[in-house]
């Protein structure tokens, strides 16, 4: 990427850095040789809500890791708000960028409140508990996502859709300025995924915060999300508005299936595939 | 979650337990002790100074450490049937220490040391192995096929141990088989400092990491994606445990369960935070074992028992609990 000129704090304020970007990233797993993501490049700007799509195995969570810093890149740079991901240290990086991830393996019974409190650990020594204030963050961050009631619950016994929305509250106790989610909804019902659009809608309305979300279900796009993505090969392929992006030739390109079928309806695309 | 006051609450009666646990164990033995006599009697202070008190430290200090690294260890790997034992961390030690007495180097004082480095030898080998065993292509670790490698790596170093003593002289293989048995038979204090110099360290570096576990034991992605550096951690704690549970199997033999009975009684009372965990279990784990080791010096009258045979028939029963809840504890 282009380095702004550091030398005059003057100057460099005119120049607005995207929030996260990644250009020409490349990852292969250790112990292999193909790389599952390549040359993949974009841009997330403050307060969007940006979609991440593509086949599976296109390389979509992986990606989210790399930007989530859970991986480190082989090639290719990340810069957050301009600074390169090799430059900020680890619990600054974890201040600003909330993960949630797929699918959790708790084995442990913590309490939900324990869970989130633990998004307050990039602000909290080491040797230190969270204090009052870190509390009522991370209860406000429960209510935020509608999971109040969940609180003292322990995370073992919710079920899969009130285990996201705990994980959700983590990220907003991070009191990060973008949230990665990889696939939140692929666990929910068709209520608690129209919950989760609404939540996302929320926190970007009310806190201005931005996220690039994981999403198989298409047909949730068209109202909630600026931006969408379009992963294919370990590449971004395509990029636009849901407008944009949702169109039969553009889908087909990126999952590689020429009977992929886009509508409009009722304010909503609606996408489908009529392959096989 | 707790409120702070009744953590604190609790944190006393823990104190408490460990204080009453190290008067008991002072007091009980193959001749109990008269206090009225220690003022005058120099038969009964030599037996409080050099003989039981040396010991019921060693007690408390071993199941502080066991139940440091059973915690530690179950935060880690994210299992709750996670201990020194079941992980064959303690049937490398005994292995590697095994090796030791052998070539002769268990024969003198001086040579102690030696013993304890073949021993965290021994011990780091077979975590590693445990772990590379374990785990699949992404790094998960699969539960179930952690504790079948541990139990693997037992009867692999448990046969080890058998053609070592079978092929060693008589009398170093007499004495690895009373060192088999296991015990907290020590005279003195010499060899409490040199375990302390090799112990302290292995602690520091765990109670460091408590919050680093506290966040892996929840969930390893969102622990790396909060700045936790897993790789760092798992070496650290790798080491540590090695080192401690190589200096206890070394001096005292394989003391089976104290890591897995400990830290689930802490957590019945203390809930599942490891922050708190890991320095409380040492408190419950010294309690634990003095009390242990008093009921196996005075069970059978005359005849002492190993302590491990105390803590496996307290520490199997919760096992197999702990396997049947384990239903719940996700797919094991």
């Amino acid at each position: 990427m282009n380095h702004a000129p550091t030398s005059g704090t003057h100057h460099s304020s005119f120049i607005t850095h995207p929030l996260l970007q990644a250009h020409d990233v490349h990852f292969a797993y250790e112990g292999t040789k193909r790389e599952v993501v390549r040359g993949a490049s974009l841009e997330i700007q403050k307060g969007k809500l940006v979609a991440l799509i593509g086949a599976n195995g296109s390389g979509k969570s992986t990606l989210v890791r790399l930007l989530a810093g859970i991986r480190q890149a082989q090639r290719g740079t990340i810069t957050l708000e301009g600074q390169s991901f090799d430059v900020i240290d680890a619990r600054t990086r974890a201040a600003r960028l909330g993960y949630v991830p797929q699918t959790t393996n708790t084995v442990f019974p913590f309490t939900a409140l324990e869970v989130v409190l633990t998004g307050r650990s990039p602000y909290t020594n080491r040797f230190r508990f969270e204090n009052r204030r870190d509390i009522e963050i991370a209860h406000d961050a429960l209510r935020a996502v509608e999971a109040a009631h969940l609180a003292a619950r322990s995370v073992t016994e919710l079920s899969g859709g009130e285990r996201q929305l705990v994980y959700l509250a983590r990220a907003l106790a991070q009191q990060a300025s973008l949230l990665l989610l990889d696939e939140p909804a692929a666990a929910l019902d068709l209520k608690h995924r129209a919950g989760l659009m609404r939540h996302l809608r929320r926190v970007r309305d009310e806190r201005g915060l931005a996220a690039l979300v994981v999403m198989h279900d298409l047909s949730l796009l068209d109202p909630t999300f600026d931006e969408i993505l379009g992963m294919r090969d370990g590449r971004i392929i395509a990029r636009g508005t849901p407008s944009e992006v949702l169109r039969d030739a553009t889908l087909a390109e990126i999952f590689d299936d020429a009977g992929v079928r886009a509508r409009r309806f009722d304010n909503r695309t609606f996408v489908w595939s009529e392959a096989g | 979650m707790l409120s702070r006051r009744s953590v604190r609450v609790r944190v006393w009666l823990l104190v408490l337990f460990l204080i009453a646990a190290f008067l008991i164990s002072l007091w009980s033995g193959y001749q109990t002790l008269d206090l009225r006599l220690l003022a005058g009697d120099e038969a009964t202070r030599t037996l409080l100074f050099t003989l039981r008190l040396p010991r019921v430290l060693m007690g408390a200090i071993v199941g502080a450490s066991l139940a440091l690294v059973g915690a530690a260890l179950q935060a880690l790997f994210r299992n709750p049937l996670a201990e020194p034992l079941t992980l064959g961390v303690s049937g490398g030690a005994g292995l590697g220490a095994s090796l030791a007495f052998a070539l002769g180097l268990g024969a003198t004082i001086g040579g102690l040391p030696l013993i304890f480095i073949f021993a965290f030898v021994g011990a780091g080998l077979s975590v590693l192995l445990v772990y590379r065993l374990a785990r699949t292509g992404t790094r998960q670790v699969a539960p179930g096929a952690l504790l079948l490698a541990g139990v693997v790596i037992n009867i692999i170093a448990a046969s080890g141990v058998v053609l070592i003593q079978y092929l060693a002289d008589y009398t170093r293989a007499l004495q690895i088989l009373r060192w088999t048995i296991g015990s907290l038979d020590i005279i003195g204090f010499g060899l409490l400092w040199r375990m302390l110099v090799f112990l302290v360290p292995g602690w520091l570096v765990l109670l460091y990491l408590a919050r680093d576990l506290h966040l892996l034991a929840i969930d390893e992605e969102t622990a790396a994606s909060l700045g936790v550096d897993v790789r760092r951690t798992e070496r650290f704690v790798y080491f540590a445990a090695s080192l401690i549970v190589g200096t206890c199997v070394a001096t005292g033999g394989t003391i089976g369960f104290v890591g897995l009975v400990v830290p689930h009684g802490v957590r019945l009372m203390f809930g599942e935070d490891v922050r708190r965990l890991l320095p409380l279990s040492m408190i419950a784990g010294a309690g634990f074992l003095m009390l242990a080791d008093s009921i196996a010096r005075t069970a059978f009258g005359t005849s002492e028992l190993p302590v491990g045979a105390i803590t496996a028939l307290a520490g199997g029963p919760v096992f197999l609990w702990l396997l049947r809840r384990g239903q719940r504890y996700a797919e094991m």
